[in-house]
């Protein structure tokens, strides 16, 4: 079978098992729309901004564990890309990014739309291609998936100058079934003694504290991860990225950790002596202040990427490198197998300190108020999507509430931009998870700053037929730099406020969709039901909370876990808030 | 600590700058940096000299595998090895200096390539440590240029850094 490079690209692209591509055309990449146009068999979404393609493709590989494709055009095309490449980049998301380039003849001449766009992504990338010859056009398509799916996952981009897809030049096409690359192993076997070391130190702790994040998602691990944690009984305690690798709903669960996690979690964390990464890269945000992190603890650090491992925190016990779902599975194993059982007597007491520490109830809030609290809506959605829906959201206050007050029980549900911090993913990203589960119930969560970062999707919720809720906790700041101009900056509220912001109904209307603004706290509830009843249509809940709302509990910048702000100081009666 | 940390690449346009770009982007420095074909062409040999504690070394390294056209990497440090280096000085001579400067030349055993009535073109090859020995060892005044091609190093015995 003789095909051109573009029909190539797009029989691979189905060869693969893609469903969907998502992108955006232009002259270096018309050839591919005009193949795109001729078959059935790959879906094009659309989008309206290419920030969009890339965050949609995101959201969708999040949500079904399958990689995003992306396919953009030369020049701003691609420089547009680039946030969301580096965003998928931060969280290790499969994503394959097809760009188009300019004719080869012509590369380096700075001709029209020509971006050195292996060059621009090299550094959020976990591997980049340009190809050269038309007749390595497959191949190289099989290597980017390859390479965007095993080991730790990431986003690969394959540069493609227009001149290899032009229709003229026909080359046979065989899609390679499997491939090796002599450069990339990434699979890794575990050493039976470090299982074995990892489980006696386990075993033989007081205060043990798993600690787990998004690797367990990214490993199809949670099931793993569950049976192992309820065979110790220890507490458990997840990452940003992490939520809904254990049921959050379940006693062993004590929150989020980090600068915005809950007050027994930290403190469990700090005052531990055995713990158990799992997936986790010890990230600032959950570290805090490095030199005070964890000082009782040994630990026992898993993670695919060797490159993770005494990365920040150095004084790692055991190092295990490898995938998170065997090594579970090993580790399990190897406890049953153990005549050692956990030392029951210590884990009680353990578990009382904790019960204390939970008794402290860290994530209340004021209850009465006349204000509508953005924790309440996010309990109010919990409830009206009975916990199962597809939760996006943006960046910001917004995020670390849906974060705390919507407790997820599933890997998958909870949709973030964690490591970039990427205002402007949670529209198209829900538009991702849209396509892929189109029964499902899938809210953004997010607030009036992010909103406007990538607002023009809504087009292409329209278009697409992805009727999402938006969910927007609109407090007419951008809360997160508010609250720590009010922390940090005596209340200096420096550029952190739109003296003009939308009529979010009318724009919402003029998208095509429904807009519904709300105002008082016992709106919330009727709203939420409305909303999610339309199931065919996108609904824009514009909600007026609280302008002067803070996330607590909060390690400030260069404080431990032990060292937090709380709501309610402990040992006083009154707040802020509260008074 | 110094290391020299050498690298068995694909010999693919741009990988090269992959690990410039390593280096710049995490903070990490280089001293000096060789690279060329080896005897097998898809593959290219090079020669990393960087400065670091044992932590960001063990970064580095960990840094530079995870790169996809990394195929192997050593840090000769580790083990027995030999350095070299090859430099070429350009250095004013006069009447008077000629004798000491070649004797100088001699003692380091170097070699002079160009001869003007007014200079010396001498090629040293080494450890980085003896040709900054002799650099030191010329007065500064007379030398006019100093090329030097980086480290370059390989492991003593029958090991080899190889597919």
């Amino acid at each position: 079978m003789e095909l051109s490079g573009a029909q190539i690209l797009l029989q691979s692209l189905a060869d693969e098992g893609v469903e969907y591509i998502f992108g955006y055309p232009g002259g270096a990449v018309l050839h591919i729309y005009d193949a795109i146009f001729q078959q059935e068999a790959v879906k094009h979404i659309l989008v309206r901004h290419e920030q969009g393609a890339t965050h949609a493709a995101d959201g969708y590989a999040r949500a079904t564990g399958k990689p995003g494709v992306v396919l953009v055009t030369s020049g701003p095309g691609a420089t547009n890309a680039v946030t969301g490449i580096a965003t998928a980049y931060m969280d290790s998301i499969p994503m394959v990014i097809i760009s188009g380039q300019v004719s080869s003849p012509v590369i380096g001449s700075d001709a029209f739309q020509e971006v050195d766009m292996v060059g621009i992504t090299r550094p959020c990338v976990k591997h980049n291609f340009l190809v050269k010859d038309v007749t390595k056009l497959a191949e190289t398509i099989k290597k980017a998936f390859y390479v965007a799916t095993t080991g730790r996952p990431g986003p690969v981009v394959v540069d493609i100058p227009k001149d290899i897809t032009a229709p003229n030049i026909t080359v046979p096409y065989k899609y390679p079934k499997k491939i090796s690359l002599r450069s990339y192993n990434p699979v890794v076997n575990v050493a039976k003694e470090q299982i074995k070391a990892a489980v006696e130190l386990l075993l033989s702790a007081n205060k043990p504290m798993i600690y787990a994040g998004g690797g367990v998602v990214l490993g199809e691990a949670s099931s793993e991860l569950t049976d192992f944690t309820r065979h110790l009984g220890y507490p458990i305690t997840n990452t940003l990225m992490g939520l809904g690798a254990y049921p959050a709903t379940d006693k062993q669960f004590v929150g989020m950790l980090g600068m915005h996690g809950t007050y027994e979690a930290n403190m469990a964390m700090h005052e531990s002596d055995v713990i158990i990464a799992i997936g986790a890269r010890f990230d600032d945000r959950v570290t805090g202040k490095l030199d005070e992190f964890c000082p009782y603890a040994k630990i026992i650090h898993i993670d695919i990427d060797p490159a993770s491992i005494s990365k920040t925190i150095k004084k790692i016990a055991i190092p295990i490198v490898g995938d998170v779902k065997p090594v579970l599975k090993q580790l399990l194993e190897c406890l049953k197998e153990s005549k050692k059982k956990p030392n029951k007597k210590a884990l009680e007491v353990w578990w009382k300190q904790i019960d204390e520490w939970r008794a402290v109830q860290s994530l209340e809030y004021d209850r009465n108020s006349d204000l509508i609290k953005p924790q309440f809506v996010i309990e109010q959605l919990y409830q009206v999507t009975k916990g199962d829906a597809y939760v996006t959201s943006d960046v910001g206050q917004h995020q670390m509430w849906a974060a705390q007050y919507y407790p997820f029980d599933k890997p998958r549900r909870w949709i973030n931009s964690g490591g970039l911090g990427t205002m402007g993913f949670g529209l198209p990203a829900a538009i991702g998870v849209k396509l892929a589960f189109p029964d499902a119930d899938v809210a953004c969560v997010t607030g009036e700053a992010s909103i406007q970062m990538c607002i023009q999707e809504l087009s292409t919720a329209l278009q697409f037929k992805t009727p999402v809720k938006i969910i927007n906790l609109n407090n007419r700041y951008m809360g997160m730099v508010r609250q720590w101009q009010e922390f940090s900056y005596q209340s200096r509220y420096s550029h952190s406020y739109m003296d003009t912001i939308p009529d979010f109904v009318k724009l919402a209307e003029a998208y095509g969709h429904i807009g519904i603004r709300i105002d008082k706290p016992e709106e919330v509830r009727p709203a939420l039901e409305q909303a999610f009843a339309m199931k065919d249509r996108t609904v824009f809940l514009d909600i007026m909370t609280d302008r002067t709302e803070n996330v607590y509990p909060m390690i400030e910048a260069g404080k431990g876990h032990h060292d937090m702000k709380l709501r309610v100081a402990l040992g006083t009666s009154t707040d802020r808030e509260l008074a | 600590m110094k290391h020299i940390i050498s690298i068995l690449i694909e010999n693919e346009a741009g990988a090269l700058s992959r690990v410039a770009g390593l280096f710049s982007a995490r903070g990490y420095n280089i001293e000096s940096l060789t690279v060329a074909a080896t005897e097998d062409p898809s593959l290219s040999r090079m020669t990393l000299v960087t400065r670091g504690s044992e932590d960001i070394i063990a970064q580095i390294t960990k840094q530079l595998n995870k790169l996809i056209d990394v195929v192997k990497l050593i840090d000769l440090a580790d083990s027995p090895h030999i350095e070299r280096e090859l430099m070429m000085v350009k250095i004013k001579t006069t009447e008077q200096t000629r004798n000491d400067i070649r004797s100088v030349v001699d003692i380091f055993r170097g070699r002079i390539l160009d001869v003007t009535p007014s200079s010396y073109v001498v090629e040293m090859t080494g450890a980085s440590e003896k040709l900054d020995a002799f650099t030191a060892a010329i007065s500064p005044d007379s030398i006019i240029e100093v090329v030097r091609s980086g480290a370059t190093g390989i492991s003593r015995g029958e090991q080899g850094l190889h597919l």
